[in-house]
């Protein structure tokens, strides 16, 4: 495309199916302890990537 | 919906529901303001009239591929597509725990939430027994949950440097038969690190948060010893000597800034300068009243500094500089699942805090609120009612969450501050918070535009 550039090609819709395994890091465990930032956890469902 | 802002001459539009995230050339920019839904295939006549110093090419050109991420859901995708899965919302096992090793510290800090380390009790250091009291605890209501984590935490959890190693080994031999996996992480403000322990923390510990406010005059301002001497020139070189030999394992030298230091980029960059690639500086939140404390009115100064920041650290990467600010980290191409974004940090359902006499509460910052409470873990009385509330908190609970655009990124923020500070009431954000981390995803999203 010449007028739009991706930043990425993911759609956050697909990974509602296979989500929630609950295993990722809790997001206070790394550090932040006081602003709560959830974006930037790594997933570690290997189903799911 | 979507979102679109500028910032150092790039223009970024979000499609929130999706994640999709896109830099767009001026004429698609501010063609978007002016798209109907449902969108038609053809270029209506209004665009062509309204951006008439664009040749028809260009129009129909930008407007055929903002057609065609339409098309393929990937702008304009419907809204709120995901309440459905913050309904089924359910209590989740226990997987993640703060452990108040001591309730002690030998720093003085001015904005420390512990009350300078005793969370308003007496100060006191957690027992081997508690500790593994809770170690089982953790492991009993962890469900199928393989990966546990545990944060040595305090206070100062080096002054109880017996029971962290204990509760290491204790753990590591439960783990192999619950078929469970620990994870440790300490956060230290280094004042008692030495040779050994840094050999042991290196082995041992997942991740090591260190806690360095920047530049000398900074840190030892709010950061004094109980001697009211700072603490910088002591711990400096014991935290570059412990990264030196942590090789690729986790770490991030961690601060905090307050209305001393608004111009805080400086302090990031002194960290960098020293020797740490890895630094979180975070905003001090705390009561208003406090001669520290930052307000609405510090708002415009903090975004502009958040903003000197990211193009600083795109300037470093750009010479091959290495720097990771935890608060710009965004992972565009995958990152965590939809359900995660939801849920948040999950403190009170997935993630608790112990302190030093084994009280249960639902997570570090909850400590010392009896109306928090949740049981002990020498009783083993979880208080359902409360873990109920907490798994109750997603983004679709929080009203003024639903309708941002950055709910899919900080995931609803962080319910002990709007507890604390934004009226009593855990689903209510703290604005203040909200808008400095919009801030923080805007430079982020940013900082990922300049080096594509």
């Amino acid at each position: 495309m010449k007028h739009i550039k991706l930043l990425n090609d993911f759609n956050l819709k697909e990974t509602a199916c296979k989500g929630g395994c609950g295993e990722c890091q809790t997001s206070c465990q790394s550090a932040c302890k006081t602003s709560c930032t959830v974006a930037n956890q790594k997933c570690e469902n290997e189903e799911q990537r | 919906m979507i979102h679109k802002y500028s910032m150092s001459g790039y223009n970024i539009v979000l499609d929130v529901e999706s994640g999709g995230v896109y830099v767009v050339d001026d004429l698609t920019f501010k063609m978007l303001d002016k798209i109907n839904l449902p969108m038609d295939k053809s270029c209506p006549d209004n665009l062509f009239k309204e951006f008439s110093k664009y040749s028809i090419e260009e129009i129909q050109d930008s407007y055929n591929e903002i057609y065609s991420l339409y098309e393929s859901k990937r702008l304009f995708s419907d809204d709120n597509v995901y309440e459905k899965y913050s309904i089924s919302a359910e209590q989740t096992p226990i997987k993640a725990m703060c452990l108040h090793v001591a309730h002690d510290c030998n720093l003085r800090c001015k904005y420390c939430f512990a009350s300078t380390g005793d969370f308003g009790g007496n100060r006191e250091l957690m027992s081997l027994d508690t500790a593994k009291k809770a170690v089982d605890f953790l492991i009993k209501n962890s469900g199928k949950r393989k990966n546990l984590e545990v944060d040595f935490f305090g206070g100062e959890p080096l002054m109880n440097f017996d029971v962290v190693k204990k509760t290491v080994e204790y753990a590591r031999k439960e783990e192999k038969k619950f078929n469970k996996n620990f994870r440790f992480t300490i956060t230290t403000n280094g004042i008692l690190l030495t040779d050994d322990k840094i050999k042991y923390l290196n082995e041992e510990m997942d991740n090591v948060v260190l806690s360095l406010d920047g530049r000398k005059k900074i840190n030892d301002r709010m950061r004094p010893r109980v001697s009211g001497d700072g603490s910088y020139d002591s711990i400096l070189p014991k935290f570059l000597k412990l990264v030196k030999d942590r090789g690729t394992k986790d770490y991030y030298v961690r601060g905090t800034f307050t209305k001393h230091n608004l111009d805080f980029s400086n302090d990031v960059l002194h960290i960098n300068d020293c020797g740490f690639d890895q630094i979180s500086v975070e905003p001090v939140v705390c009561d208003a009243s406090k001669e520290y404390a930052l307000t609405e009115k510090d708002l415009s100064k903090i975004c502009e500094e958040y903003e000197l920041l990211a193009n600083k650290i795109v300037e470093r990467k750009k010479n091959n500089s290495k720097i990771n600010f935890f608060h710009f980290m965004i992972d565009l191409k995958q990152g965590p699942c939809v359900i995660k974004r939801l849920r948040g940090c999950g403190c009170g359902n997935e993630y608790v805090a112990i302190s030093p006499d084994g009280r249960i509460y639902p997570c570090h910052q909850f400590v010392g609120m009896e109306e928090w409470n949740m049981g002990n873990v020498y009783e083993d009385n979880l208080n359902a009612d409360i873990k109920d509330k907490f798994s109750k908190t997603t983004i679709f609970d929080k009203e003024k969450c639903s309708d941002c655009w950055a709910k899919f990124y900080c995931s609803g923020g962080c319910n002990a501050n709007n507890y604390q500070y934004a009226g009593g009431n855990i689903l209510k954000p703290y604005e203040l918070s909200c808008e400095m981390e919009k801030k923080r995803i805007e430079c982020a999203i940013m900082i990922k535009a300049a080096l594509s």
